[in-house]
């Protein structure tokens, strides 16, 4: 097991951060940053009422964690840059190991565990009240420097997600 | 009941689905998925392009559905696994999708789905996913 280290650019990251909770879908379903270190974040997602997938049940919806994974996985990769530049999710696979427990929030921890020139490799858990007992398990890759816009850059608030909006 | 008033009342019994904005249609091909563009769907504003969770939601939202009208019955399945391609960016447009069931077993169902936009022959993104149909 690795020790923590700072994110490579605090500048870089928080900015990217604080877009990635601020972008339409992921204000509407409510994603907030909890915390970032070299190569792994942690994101949480408040339960609510309209995000549930079926009324009966009272479980979110697997849509609601693939957002939670596909924004938390994209972020951990900023944690490992020195500039802002684009980044697109090429792929996401998740398995859903057990029902998320209604009225509880559901945390993510994703890691950057692969950065290559071209690719970024992703893996996420999203859990609640036990890390042990996760809800979801979920590895993906992303493509680098995908669009002209990059995310994080300065003036005209940080752009893109380029291939899929999905970084986003 | 019609089909369409089953899908209707099994969509009124999902909040994310409703959330999203889910539309159920049928042709002479079966079953499609509509997702008509709203600006909460927005996963980046400056292009602008939908969430990639959103498009992964919505497909999956699609296979649940298309599971429900091939079998006709009210359990709704659950997801065991879920894996999406993005292959273009979603614009600021209606989404489609279509699904096939690749494999459907007493407990278990492989589905495929495609999302487009304009054209059918370039996907926005394909997915593939496993459902529990029932639980023993």
């Amino acid at each position: 097991m690795s020790l923590p280290l700072p994110v490579t650019s605090p500048e870089v990251f928080d900015r990217v951060a604080s877009w990635l909770c601020a972008i339409p879908h992921a204000a509407t379903i409510g994603i907030k940053f909890m915390q970032g270190e070299r190569g792994r974040v942690t994101m949480m997602l408040p339960w609510q009422e309209k995000l549930v997938g079926n009324r009966k049940r009272g479980v979110l919806h697997g849509g609601v964690i693939t957002s939670l994974v596909d924004t938390s996985s994209a972020l951990s990769i900023f944690s490992l840059l020195d500039a802002p530049e684009a980044v697109a999710t090429l792929d996401l696979r998740i398995d859903y190991l057990r029902p998320a427990t209604p009225g509880k929030p559901v945390y993510c921890t994703a890691e950057c565990y692969r950065l290559s020139s071209e690719i970024a490799f992703t893996r996420a858990t999203a859990y609640q009240d036990d890390s042990n007992q996760p809800v979801a398990y979920s590895v993906g890759t992303f493509m680098r420097g995908s669009s002209h816009a990059a995310i994080g850059k300065a003036e005209g608030g940080p752009a893109t997600g380029a291939g899929n909006g999905g970084a986003a | 009941m019609s089909s369409r008033e089953h899908f209707e009342a099994v969509l009124a019994e999902s909040p994310y689905a409703q959330l999203l904005g889910v539309q159920i249609h049928e042709d002479a091909g079966g079953v499609y998925f509509a997702l008509p563009f709203q600006p909460h769907n927005i996963g980046n504003d400056q292009l602008p392009a939908l969430h990639g969770g959103v498009i992964g939601g919505f497909l999956e939202t699609a296979a649940l559905l298309h599971l429900l009208w091939l079998r006709e019955s009210e359990e709704l399945p659950r997801t065991v696994d879920f894996s999406v391609d993005y292959l273009r960016s979603g614009k600021a447009e209606t989404l489609y999708a279509r699904c096939s069931v690749t494999k459907q077993g007493k407990r278990v169902a492989n589905v495929l789905m495609t999302a487009w936009q304009d054209d059918p022959a370039r996907p926005v993104a394909v997915a593939r996913a496993h459902f529990l149909l029932s639980a023993r």
